[in-house]
């Protein structure tokens, strides 16, 4: 693919203030060709796609992350700068620049016009959701804003296909990319330049219209609801709320086919092949572990969709305003909301969204305190042990006893981060002023092909996950788990006298004051690695243990029979707090370029979850005897 | 209670704000605050109309937190940080659009003391901590009813 990079086809930068409708624009030039990846040496996301243009021109489309100014506040702004000025390592100059504005909130999005036009590299100016300003009665003279601002402006919908037409129109006319780059040149305005480009900004849209200030928007009245003191926190908590109950209820129906059709090819496979190592190991070992994993896709992808729509309609920063003074109680900004929630997804690209929050001292406790939000990789830890443990019953209105119980567990995760936070805001040095300064972009619709390639994107990098990670963890638990064989005439199952069994036991004493058996203390092992992968190991450790008519027989009625409630509650509590992922650890090293903070963590969290194990096994034997 | 602009600070803007800042306007201004604006009331919309240049025109400013929600305003001046805000505040602000001459209304307060407001700012809104709103000064465009 680098090899690529030296051939003649243009390389394209689209920049843009946040909340532009960049992104969007970038899903419809590109479609699904696009590579997501990081810029070297930070955890800023690198988008490039390509396009083939009418006239068969190949040409290279970089997302840049938005940006507000050319001199930067954040990491993201800094690649955003750096990369136009050709001055970020490993990174080419953009050959031509599309600067992205919306076309309803010109005033504020011809500024960086302004400051890219000083830049002196090649650019038009893509008026996106023309079809919006167009519906809110803003008419632009497309032509006058062209010949006031000096360069090509054309009209974009970034969520048609016929909405990029012009756009793509004039990349075609492009060509092959000059051999000499020109020089881009950058110095900071002064408040005075500042002004004077306002001034400008004023006249020109004097004259081109799209100046129309609106009075009360639709997106005004929703915020009259939305952000009302006293209803705004309400309809958070609903919505939350709705978002957790609906992953329990939609993800039934899909979860009970796939668990169907891996147990048929599990049968099938039993059936067609000989008895052999090789047969044990795929169908104890392969298809057990990873189908006792992939079951639980559905309910990543209605949370993650919840997520994406959330985001993608303007409520997220909502949501974020709403909890501001929440958050800055324990002395985080409405900022670290985002990554946070994001957090519930998988901490992973939580910890990475905190490049965000400017304050280093509130990034660094948002990032210590990410891990414990529940993460949808505890998912089918809680599914498995709720669903064993926990009646389905209906609580009044339609509640279910199981949802309930789920909210619980979510609800101590984040009661535990503030208090964290808490420690870290009274432990921490003076803290000063923080920033906040949050857009909140007007509502509107998510769009379905964004939220799609925004699902795909994820769904994708769990699969990943799944197939490389945790298949490998399976397929070394399965070899730890069956060698050594038992000795001829043992009596007990097979695992007793594995590497596994006596790992367990050892750890099973560890363990055995906050009520976990061996099987438990087997599984946390590969369960560092990922948490759902206890799930897998589980069913390995049991299916291979167990004997009879229990090898056949679900995960699920084998634990709720072998396994003390007060066991169960405690395995919960376990899993609210400990550390049980190392790829979160190793991004915290690489996020804090250090090794001290994902040491500190890691203490900390396995603390907490022993103390919290050890009240919740203790509480759980006092109340039920 | 005592702003962050309440306190004197030296501009960290640009060499150039002080001088922007116009012969006698920042003067106006020592009346109302202490504050440093990034620039006076000269700059931006009141340009047209120099006789509003001075102290006449500062007596019905006030500060963006102290304007009720919905009222329309128009911002007069940025000010700069008291050295515990962060050196770009005012810069940031500048940025975001808080320029002399931009209309301003706030669309949201909390419930909670200090929780952030949400202001309308031209044709965008953001989400304000108390002490970043405080930096901004406005005239209100009508008397508030």
């Amino acid at each position: 693919m680098e090899a690529l990079a030296s051939a003649p086809s243009p390389l394209i930068a689209l920049v843009g203030n946040p909340n532009c409708g960049k992104t969007a624009l970038f899903n419809i030039l590109t479609g699904s060709r696009q590579k997501v990846a990081n810029y070297a040496g930070v955890t800023v996301e690198r988008k490039e796609g390509s396009l083939l243009t009418p006239s068969g021109l190949r040409v290279r489309i970089l997302d840049l992350p938005g940006a507000y100014s050319l001199d930067p506040l954040t990491p993201d702004e800094q690649v955003t700068a750096d990369v136009l000025l050709g001055r970020r390592a490993g990174e080419t100059q953009p050959d031509f620049v599309v600067c992205v504005t919306d076309a309803t909130n010109l005033r504020q999005n011809l500024r960086l016009v302004l400051s890219l036009k000083r830049l002196g590299l090649p650019m038009l100016v893509a008026l996106n959701m023309s079809d919006i300003a167009r519906r809110k009665g803003i008419l632009i003279d497309s032509a006058r804003l062209s010949q006031e601002l000096g360069v090509p402006v054309v009209e974009t919908v970034g969520v048609k296909a016929k909405g990029v037409r012009a756009l793509v129109a004039q990349l075609d006319a492009l060509g092959a990319p000059a051999r000499e780059r020109p020089l881009a040149v950058w110095r900071t305005p002064s408040a005075a330049e500042l002004e004077h480009d306002q001034a400008e900004v004023r006249r020109i849209l004097g004259l081109t219209g799209g100046d129309r200030l609106d009075g009360v928007t639709l997106s005004d009245r929703v915020d009259a609801v939305v952000l009302h003191p006293v209803a705004g926190p309400l309809i958070l908590a609903v919505v939350l709320f709705l978002v957790f109950q609906a992953v329990f209820a939609w993800a039934q129906a899909p979860m009970d086919a796939i668990k169907f059709g891996v147990t048929a090819f599990g049968n099938w496979l039993g059936a067609a092949l000989p008895a052999s190592l090789l047969k044990d190991l795929l169908i104890n070992g392969v298809l057990a572990g990873v189908g006792s994993v992939l079951v639980f896709l559905p309910q990543i992808i209605i949370l993650f969709f919840f997520i994406l729509m959330l985001e993608d309609s303007g409520y997220l920063p909502r949501a974020a305003f709403l909890l501001d003074r929440v958050m800055g109680s324990v002395g985080l900004s409405g900022r670290a909301f985002i990554p946070l929630l994001s957090s519930f997804a998988c901490a992973i690209p939580g910890i990475m969204a905190t490049r965000t929050i400017q304050n280093p001292r509130d990034r660094l406790a948002t990032i210590m305190i990410a891990p414990l939000m529940t993460c949808s990789a505890r998912l089918p830890v809680y599914a498995l042990i709720i669903g064993a443990f926990i009646p389905q019953q209906t609580l009044w209105a339609g509640l279910q006893l199981q949802g309930v119980v789920l909210f619980v567990l979510y609800v101590l995760g984040v009661v535990g981060a503030m208090g964290v936070a808490f420690v870290l805001k009274r432990k921490g040095p003076g803290a000063g002023y923080q920033s906040l300064m949050l857009e909140l972009p007007a509502y509107h619709w998510p769009n379905a092909r964004g939220l799609a390639i925004g699902l795909w994107q994820r769904v994708e990098i769990f699969m990943s996950r799944v197939g490389t990670i945790i298949l490998a963890l399976m397929v070394i638990l399965w070899a730890l788990s069956s060698f050594p064989a038992p000795p001829p005439g043992a009596m007990g199952p097979p695992i007793q006298y594995s590497i596994a069994g006596h790992i367990g036991s050892w750890l099973a004493v560890l363990f055995a004051p906050i009520g976990f058996n061996w099987q438990i203390s087997i599984a946390l092992v590969p369960g560092l690695a990922a948490r759902e992968v206890a799930v897998g190991a589980l069913g390995t450790v049991y299916a291979l243990s167990a004997t009879g008519a229990d090898v056949s027989g679900a995960l699920t009625p084998l634990i709720a029979h072998s396994w003390s409630l007060p066991t169960a509650l405690s395995l919960l509590a376990w899993y609210v707090f400990a550390p049980q992922c190392l790829s979160t650890l190793a991004t915290v090293r690489r996020e804090t370029n250090s090794w001290r903070y994902p040491i500190i963590m890691a203490a900390y969290l396995f603390g907490l979850a022993y103390v919290g194990s050890w009240i919740t096994y203790h509480a759980a034997l006092a109340l039920l005897s | 209670m005592a702003t962050p602009c309440d306190s004197l600070a030296v501009p960290s803007f640009s060499a150039s704000s002080s001088s922007i800042a116009g012969s006698g306007s920042s003067g106006s201004f020592s009346a109302v605050s202490s504050c440093n604006p990034i620039a006076g009331a000269s700059a931006g919309y009141i340009a047209g109309s120099s006789s509003s240049v001075g102290l006449s025109s500062s007596s019905g400013d006030m500060q963006l937190t102290d304007l009720g929600i919905g009222t329309c305003a128009r911002v007069v001046s940025v000010v700069q940080h008291d050295g515990k805000a962060p050196v770009e505040l005012g810069r940031r602000l500048a940025e975001l659009g808080f320029l002399p001459g931009e209309a301003v209304r706030i669309v949201a307060k909390g419930l909670m003391a200090r929780a952030p407001i949400a202001v309308r700012i031209g044709t965008g809104t953001f989400a304000l901590r108390l002490f970043e709103a405080a930096c901004i000064r406005v005239r209100p465009e009508q008397p508030t009813a």
